[in-house]
């Protein structure tokens, strides 16, 4: 026994492992492409792209804070529903501005202020509940998705709540212009995107957050103050959810006990496909901004052929996210 | 003591010349060992010395390297998993093997559920428990859920489980660890009921005078050898705690160079009281080596967590460097210069999944920010200096540190202690399960830290360890100070006296100036 050799357990061959982890992806994505190449002469227009990315931006900006949230080891079942709230109180905001502050970006603005602190009020909800309340997360964002859920649809009476149109009007480029003809919706999710890597890996928060995501017991015999930086990623979650609806309510200048369904499921799918660990401890944003982009390119290829059905959409997802942490385990076994 | 073993009947379950090897590391050489019918035969030896291993080997759930291991005579390999009890051969863990939310009946029952027409028969399975337990004298009622019995009911709950499993051997480990007195004089009754009906013990236990109470022979391992298997009548708690420790010191150990006496207190404790923790009182001045020696649970951990803010003291107070402080957050006793390094290095020390850098740097990331965001080529530099100090050696820090060997993940967690840059460490088992060369170079950073003016709380189980290093030594027993040795007092022997109850400081606020 020589005094700590250096390891003989480290083998080259991990090396190789990690590259194919953080190809796989991007692998994934590159694949899907070619298909919809193959498939629809359509499919690399810049209408069609722009088209998909701005749909995906909602579920995008929410991914990101759900990459926060999974990566710490917990985990928000409740952003669809906060999203349909959110959008509810904010057009109820807006309307009811209209009599006193007439059809303004005064009145819009109001409105996205209001979303940005519905969405981290709630957030602060979650966490709380969660860290000084001591429970399960799983089981506290289950139990505020369905309070979340029969809140939009008691304040829209079972219907539908419309934003006034002439505010829907003037709110309705926020979704549909952009800046050199990229839609907002992209470029804040790109901005979100960036910002979100840049906390990840750069600061002091991100690195906290695969801490404690690793293993909760070191973190504290570390000094870290576990339960404030859950706390804190739940609120980052809330908001960014705000910011979600905010460019959402103009698409369609409405909300309904059907807003925002499943995109709890479409959000944690893209964080997991992107490689994030499902139980905490390892977390990158542009791995679930790629897993974001191949939820999107599914649907869009689905629409663009005529083979199968569309209404598949949901069923291959589900095998998408399925395979995503089969192989992760698998990495893992090896 | 009246046993019904016939020393002349032969072994039920005997050893021969085991060997054992964990990943070409040696741990037991050539072991004899054996267990008549009745008969309670006690095996005792420090922490390490081997006794796990060979009880895992005796009931199948390690494999020997060499050598055999005879059931009934005839040489056989146990069956792994714990299917050697259905041949009659049970083995008590320590830490009791109990579903909590279970029945006493259920638990007794488990994996062997009494069936009829392909359902559970509830009601048998209820009156069996009830007639064994009433065998045994045990007075719980087997609709009881474990998670609200006492740890002395779950542990006659798991003697009535070996019971009904006819188990003809049945080993203990440290069945009394968790006992109070009364307690433990009621599951000698039970062992004695037990051999009074040709079971065969073996027992395992650090309280030498319970073994010379129960046992008729006791065997001594020590660093995986054997050293004498003895019948108790022709042994002593001075003999046995003699052949236990009994070992040359070599230079594993630097030269001690003792404190100033005129060195300032750095630390004083008066009457801390904490969860496990009873009135415990000690002084430490700059420079200085202060060992924790004692039995594992005795409360050499709850002290150090108390002292950090990791535990909140219940009563008592702690002053560093003249100041009271009363830490309630970790944070709160690094910024006042005062580490606490944990003996769980995969638990709670490291994060596995992680590489070097961020493991190191993680206790102090606030130094390594710029302008709120991290800085790499600071950590790296950290890294660097660590890596030149301690000498971590690691073929690419990018590797997870899980991969690394546990001198080097120890070396890496010293190393991050050592980044706040504390002037009182507390090392918890500093060199738990790392190799000899490791150790040495572990000793020799710690020895040259005290010699820099750091003063360091060593808690080890080693007692070695403990002589080696420390200019004084506190012993703790069961939640409070048994002793607190100095100079020419520090013996192995008379640790042990005081470790295992034979000896009990006069004084218990003994304090040295």
């Amino acid at each position: 026994m020589s005094a700590s050799a250096p390891d003989a357990t480290v083998k080259p061959a991990s090396g190789f492992r990690l590259d194919l982890k953080t190809v796989g992806p991007l692998l994934a994505l590159a694949l899907l492409v070619l298909l919809g190449i193959s498939l629809n002469e359509n499919f690399l227009s810049y209408s069609n792209l722009t088209n998909v990315l701005a749909r995906s931006s909602f579920i995008g900006i929410i991914a990101i804070g759900a990459t926060f949230v999974i990566t710490s080891g917990g985990l928000d079942l409740s952003v669809g529903s906060m999203a349909a709230v959110i959008a509810g109180i904010m057009i109820i905001v807006m309307n009811s501005l209209i009599p006193s502050m007439g059809v303004t970006w005064g009145v819009v603005l109001f409105g996205m202020a209001a979303g940005l602190v519905v969405g981290g009020g709630a957030g602060i909800g979650n966490g709380l509940m969660i860290t000084r309340g001591r429970i399960e997360a799983f089981i506290v964002t289950l139990g505020t998705m369905g309070i979340f859920r029969s809140l939009v649809t008691f304040l829209a009476d079972g219907g539908t709540l419309s934003l006034n149109f002439q505010v829907a009007d003037l709110y309705r480029p926020v979704y549909y212009d952009g800046l050199f003809g990229v839609p907002w919706p992209i470029i804040v999710f790109a901005l979100v995107a960036i910002g979100g890597e840049i906390v990840m890996r750069r600061t002091a928060f991100g690195r906290y957050c695969a801490a404690i995501g690793s293993n909760e017991q070191v973190a504290r015999y570390s000094s870290i103050s576990v339960d404030n930086v859950r706390l804190l990623t739940y609120i980052l979650q809330g908001v960014l959810v705000g910011v979600a609806v905010l460019l959402y309510v103009p698409r369609l200048g409405s909300a309904s006990s059907t807003t925002g369904v499943l995109w709890e499921l479409e959000a944690i799918a893209a964080v997991i496909i992107g490689g994030t660990t499902l139980k905490g401890g390892y977390g990158r944003i542009w791995g679930t901004v790629v897993g974001v982009v191949i939820l999107g390119l599914i649907g869009n290829i689905l629409n663009l052929q005529s083979f199968i059905s569309p209404y598949l959409n949901g069923a291959f997802q589900g095998v998408i996210i399925i395979l995503a942490v089969l192989l992760q385990r698998g990495r893992r076994a090896s | 003591m009246s046993h019904a073993a016939d020393a002349s009947a032969p072994p039920i379950l005997a050893a021969s010349r085991i060997s054992k090897s964990f990943n070409d590391v040696p741990v037991l050489f050539s072991v004899d060992f054996e267990v008549r019918r009745g008969e309670v035969h006690a095996l005792i030896g420090e922490n390490g010395a081997g006794k796990s291993t060979l009880i895992k080997i005796l009931s199948g759930i390690e494999q020997p390297s060499s050598g055999t291991v005879m059931f009934d005579g005839k040489p056989m390999v146990l069956p792994p998993n714990g299917q050697a009890e259905a041949m009659g051969i049970v083995l008590i863990h320590q830490e009791l093997n109990l579903a909590e939310h279970l029945t006493v009946a259920e638990s007794i029952f488990l994996g062997r559920e009494i069936r009829r027409f392909g359902f559970l028969d509830v009601e048998q399975m209820r009156a069996k428990a009830r007639s064994i337990l009433e065998t045994l004298h045990v007075h719980v009622d087997p609709d009881t859920r474990i998670s609200t019995l006492s740890v002395a009911d779950k542990q006659m709950v798991e003697i009535a489980k070996a019971i009904s499993r006819d188990a003809r051997v049945l080993i203990m480990d440290e069945p009394t660890a968790v006992l109070s007195v009364g307690e433990t004089q009621t599951l000698f009754e039970q062992i004695r009921r037990l051999t009074a009906r040709g079971v065969a013990i073996i027992f395992i236990s650090h309280k030498l005078d319970e073994v010379m109470a129960l046992a008729k022979r006791v065997t001594v391992l020590r660093d995986g050898q054997l050293i004498a298997t003895v019948g108790t009548e022709v042994m002593t708690p001075d003999s046995a705690a003699q052949m236990m420790v009994g070992r040359e010191l070599t230079n594993l150990y630097p030269p001690k160079h003792e404190p100033d006496v005129d060195a300032p207190i750095v630390l004083s404790v008066r009457k801390l009281e904490a969860p496990g923790v009873r009135n415990i009182s000690f002084d430490m001045r700059r420079g200085e080596i202060l060992g924790f020696a004692g039995l594992i649970g005795s409360g050499r951990t709850a002290v150090a967590e108390a002292i950090v803010g990791l535990v909140h003291r219940t009563a008592g107070e702690v002053q560093v460097n003249g100041k009271p402080v009363n830490f309630t957050r970790v944070a709160q006793s690094v910024s006042a210069g005062l580490a606490y390094m944990t003996k769980d290095r995969k638990g709670k020390g490291l994060l596995l999944n992680m590489g070097l850098r961020p493991n190191l740097t993680l206790l102090t990331l606030g130094k390594h920010l710029k302008a709120g965001f991290l800085d790499f080529s600071s950590e790296q530099k950290a890294l660097d200096r660590a890596v030149r100090r301690f000498d971590i050696r690691a073929r690419d820090p990018s590797v997870a540190v899980g991969r690394l060997s546990g001198g080097n993940q120890q070396k890496l967690m010293l190393g991050k202690t050592m980044e706040s840059e504390p002037d009182i460490i507390i090392m918890d088992e500093p060199t738990r399960g790392i190799d000899v060369g490791t150790k040495q170079q572990i000793y020799h950073i710690i020895a040259a830290l005290a010699a820099e003016g750091k003063s360091i709380i060593v808690i080890s189980s080693e007692m070695q360890e403990v002589i080696g290093l420390s200019h004084r030594v506190v012993v703790m027993r069961e939640g409070r100070m048994a002793g607190l040795l100095e100079g020419a007092e520090i013996t192995e022997a008379e640790i042990m006296r005081y470790a295992a109850g034979i000896k009990q400081s006069g004084n218990d606020e003994r304090i040295s100036a």
